[in-house]
Parts: structure tokens; sequence; C-alpha cells
């Protein structure tokens, strides 16, 4: 007994030692920035100075103030949208993969899907502005094809365009973690659907996306959470009604030299993703479970 | 005949989605070559000027070099730190270990705004330069979960014999570790040195944040778009950054499989 148990301590310091220089890392250079933040957030500057008296100003100003309030409604209205447009576009794609393509092929597939996430960032987001643009690729070929008279307009400088180019920059991301969930369904279970009688469409409803959720809900919190950090998107292809709370982020860290306002701003919008992320863990918890799953 | 039905539907989704997916990439090329000075259709004709044109630009050789410097530091840095994180979630059960592992892999998913934001007040309050290594330290935060994620792979595949085998020949860990173990494991650190790299070289929010005087190539780029009559030129960087990417992340694959085979597992899944 004694020997085993000095084997476990042993392997576990073996292991917290291993990890320890990881573990510092983040510690130093995320956790202790992260504390930093917060308290700054508390405190509060005029011009260059920063006055370290802790107070709520900023976050009464974060939380009341139109402009503020009205930005983050929005992204967080944006962030959502991309997240479900980009779980609908997402889904078919990797269960294409999972359930059509031979097992040799797959990684190849995989891969195919990756590619145009390495094009250069910004390069990308331009792109799209070219695209979409008065006389981008889809109003010259409208136009071309005799299908409208003037160019659209409709589709740059706004909303749209934001939700469609972070779709399109999120979607291997959505992509891959579906299909590692839809890999993971035992076959059989869908052959023992069929024989008790369920048809195509029922069976996908109470056999595969049941089984799929755990991949579709990382999916839906990897593009989420990040999403409402983006400011190059936004400030690209937004135009003036499409701008989001993370432009405002910067705008007070850099421009408008208010870094407390800025931090209280980005926690409250971390604070606001994080909640809405656990409730949504919760219901779909809850859901599995209601389903005897 | 319904199942033929299902997969034609599948199908035609498929290929309007991989138009929507390619779309930029396949356009990048394409107005790169273009004579014209506005990037925008019609075509006007074929030419090399642009990519000339980068040739004579000064600043750009300064941010490719900065960014390169940075890229290589942190690929290094990133790939030690994945391999200490990696080798001990495999191989050791330690207490706590779910939220220490979650707690390194978190910035996967935490907005780069916030990475960026935090190690910029970080650096101003401890009254620090803003320099090439702030940015260097943000970038190794941010690739390490994902040569974590590719480095756990290999560990994964490693037959514990050939090392229990090391040790009965009176081997101590670390020359097992280093004898034995690194090099079963190199290709996995070929490609998690070439995906951190690839990264690195083309992160603009944090460097955005954290860029003192010093530009690296994505921000040189951004401060480019606004200016109409660059764009062409930018155009041909963007296509020669898309095949230096696209070099280093199939030479990554290629060493991942070739890695995957030699531990005698089959190779699966992507870079992810």
């Amino acid at each position: 007994m004694t020997a085993l148990a000095g084997r476990v301590s042993r392997e576990a310091r073996n292991g917290l030692l291993l990890v320890s220089p990881t573990l510092t890392y983040a510690l130093l250079l995320l956790a202790a920035p992260l504390a930093l933040v917060v308290l700054l957030s508390f405190w509060t500057q005029d011009f260059l100075e920063i006055h370290r008296d802790l107070t709520f100003e900023n976050y009464r100003v974060a939380w009341t103030e139109p402009i503020y309030r009205a930005l983050m409604l929005r992204s967080l209205k944006i962030s959502a949208l991309v997240t479900v447009f980009t779980v609908i576009l997402a889904f078919p794609i990797a269960y294409f993969i999972s359930f059509h393509v031979p097992t040799k092929r797959k990684p190849l597939w995989l891969f195919l899907i990756t590619i145009p996430f390495w094009t250069s960032y910004l390069i990308r987001i331009f792109l799209w502005k070219v695209i979409l643009g008065f006389n981008g690729v889809v109003n010259g070929s409208l136009v071309g094809l005799g299908l409208i008279d003037e160019p659209l307009s409709f589709i740059l400088y706004n909303q749209n365009a934001v939700v469609l180019t972070l779709s399109h920059a999120w979607v291997p991301f959505a992509i891959l973690p579906i299909y590692v969930a839809l890999e993971r369904i035992d076959r059989s279970l869908l052959e023992a659907a069929e024989d008790l009688g369920d048809g195509p469409v029922r069976r996908f409803l109470r056999v595969t996306l049941p089984l799929a959720m755990p991949g579709v809900l990382a999916a839906a919190l990897i593009v989420f959470i990040p999403t409402i950090g983006d400011y190059v998107t936004p400030r690209l292809v937004g135009g003036p009604n499409g701008l989001m709370i993370a432009n405002m982020i910067e705008l007070q860290f850099k421009k408008a030299n208010n870094a407390p306002l800025g931090a209280a701003l980005a926690i409250s919008a971390m604070v606001i993703v994080s909640a809405i992320s656990i409730v949504f863990l919760w219901l779909n918890r809850r859901y599995l479970a209601g389903r005897g799953g | 005949m319904r199942t033929v039905g299902k997969l034609t539907w599948l199908h035609v989704y498929l290929v309007v989605f991989l138009v929507f997916l390619y779309a930029p990439a396949v356009l990048l090329p394409v107005f790169a070559f273009n004579s014209s000075r506005v990037v925008a259709f019609p075509l006007s004709g074929f030419t090399f000027d642009w990519f000339r044109l980068l040739l004579d630009t000064e600043p750009l050789f300064d941010a490719t070099r900065n960014s390169l410097i940075i890229a290589v530091i942190t690929a290094v840095f990133a790939t030690i730190l994945g391999t200490f994180a990696a080798r001990a979630s495999t191989r050791y059960r330690f207490p706590w270990k779910k939220g220490v592992m979650g707690f390194v892999m978190l910035p996967l998913v935490l907005p780069e705004i916030i990475v960026g934001v935090s190690l910029l007040v970080v650096i101003l309050q401890l009254g620090l330069n803003l320099s090439l290594w702030s940015i260097i330290l943000g970038h190794v935060l941010i690739c390490t979960p994902f040569c974590i994620a590719i480095l756990s792979a290999s560990f994964q595949g490693l037959d514990r014999s050939y090392e229990e085998a090391s040790h009965d020949l009176g081997r101590s860990h670390f020359a097992t570790f280093m004898l034995i173990t690194l090099p079963l494991v190199a290709p996995g650190i070929i490609a998690s040195l070439l995906v951190s790299f690839t990264i690195s070289l083309d992160e603009f929010i944090i460097a955005f944040f954290l860029s003192g005087t010093d530009a690296t190539l994505p921000v040189y780029i951004w401060g480019l778009v606004r200016f109409p009559q660059r764009l062409p030129s930018l155009m041909a960087l963007g296509t020669i950054l898309l095949v230096v990417s696209l070099c280093l992340l199939v030479a990554a694959e290629y060493v991942r499989r070739l890695g995957a085979r030699r531990t005698g597992t089959e190779a699966s899944g992507g870079f992810l």
C-alpha cells in the first residue's frame, strides 16, 4: 500500500514538475496581466495620469452610456449571428467528410478545408471588400448577367458584410469539432434506428444530431467567444454602423487615452460572453439529460 | 433512389461552400497579376509590375525581417513550452490536471484583443518599452496551445515499450528522453515549429497592440490598406505570403504523417 501511494505521489510530482514551465509562463503572462486589467478597470485616468483610487465609475459609464450599450448589444448580436451562421454552414460539410468520404481521403479533405485559412488574415478581409464592393465581384457578375440594373449597395459597409466575412474566417474552426463528434458516433446505432423503422430524417433528428451535440456546442463556443474581440473586420467592411465593441476598446487604449475605461469595456465584454457560454452549456446538459442520454 | 437524391443535394451544397471558402484565395493571385491600378473587375491585362514594385519598397524588407525574427523565436519557445505540457499530460496523472491543461489551452478561445490589451497594460505599468520582445511574449502565449495539440498527438502515438526497454538497459530518464523519445516525436516537433511559425508570421491584432516603432509585416500591411494606389502590390505581397504559408504547412503535414508512420499509428486528423 505505501509503495503504491509513494509511486502515485511520485508520478503526480513528476507530472506537475514537467508541466510547471508552461504553467508558469501562462500564469505570468496570462493570469497576472488579466488580473492587472481587472484592477486597472477600477482606476481612473485623466490624460496621461492614472489615479489609483478604486471606483466603479468606469463600469457605470460602460453599462449606462447609450453608445457603449449600443455597441455591446450590437457586438453580441453580430457574434451570435456569426455563430449560428457558421455552425449551419459547417454542419453539412462535417457530415459529408465524416459519412461520405472514404477514410483514407479524410485527412486530405480536412486539409482542403483549412487552406484558405492560411491566406493573410488582413488581406483576406480586404478581399471580401473587393468581392462585395460597389464595383466588386458580386455586383459585377449580377449586372453582367442582367439580373440587376444598378449595383447593390446593401452588401458592403454594414453588419451583413461583417457577419459574412467573420463566418468565412471561422468556418474551418467550426467544421473540425463537429467532424470529430460525428466520427465518434457508433455506426451500428444508426443501423439500429433504421431497423426499428426510423426514416432518414427521424434518424438524423433522434440519433445523429443529439450525439453530435457536444461537437456543435464546442464549435459554437470556439466561434462565439473570439468573434466578440475582432476589430479588423468591422473596421474594414463594417462601415459606420457595423463597428463593434472591440473597436471602442482599441480606441480607448490607443487614441482616446482612457485605458481604465477600455479595460472596463473589455472585462464587461468577457464577463457577458462567459455568462452566455455557461448558460448555453447548462441548457445543453439539460437537453441531453432530458433525452435520457 | 432517395439516397442518390440526398447525396446530390449535399454535393451541390459542397460545391457552393467550396466556392465561398476559396473565393478570396483564388482572387488574390488574379488581382496580383492584373495590370489595372484599381483592384476590381473587369481585368485589364497581365503584368509582373506589382511584384517588381515590392522589390523597391525598403520598409517592406524591415517589416519582413522583424516578422521573421519574431516568428522564429516564437516557434522555438512555443514548441519547448508545448513539449513540456504535452509530455506531462500524455505521460503522467497529476492533481488538478484538467484545470491546469484547460488554463494553458485558454488562449485558444480567448479573444486576441484581450491578450494584446492585458500584455500592453503590464508592459506600460512596468515602465518597459514596446519592442519586438513584447510581441514575442504575446505570440508564444497564443501559439503554445496549438503546439500542445500537435505534440500531444505525437506523444500519444508513442509506444511506451521503447522507453521501458531503454530504462531496463540502464539508461537514465534524461538519456532515454534525448535518445529514444525525442527522435520518435521529432516529426511532431517539426510540425509544431512550422505551424507556430506560420501563425506568428500572420498574427496582426496582438502585434498591432504591442509593436513600438518596429512594424511587423501584418502591421505594415495594415498601414497600406488605406492607400488605394498601393493595393495591387498588396495583392502581390499576399500571393507571395500565401505560397510561403502553403509550402510550410504542406511540409508540416508531410513530416507529421512520416512521424505517425514511424510510431506505427495511423495518420489521422489535421493540424488542429
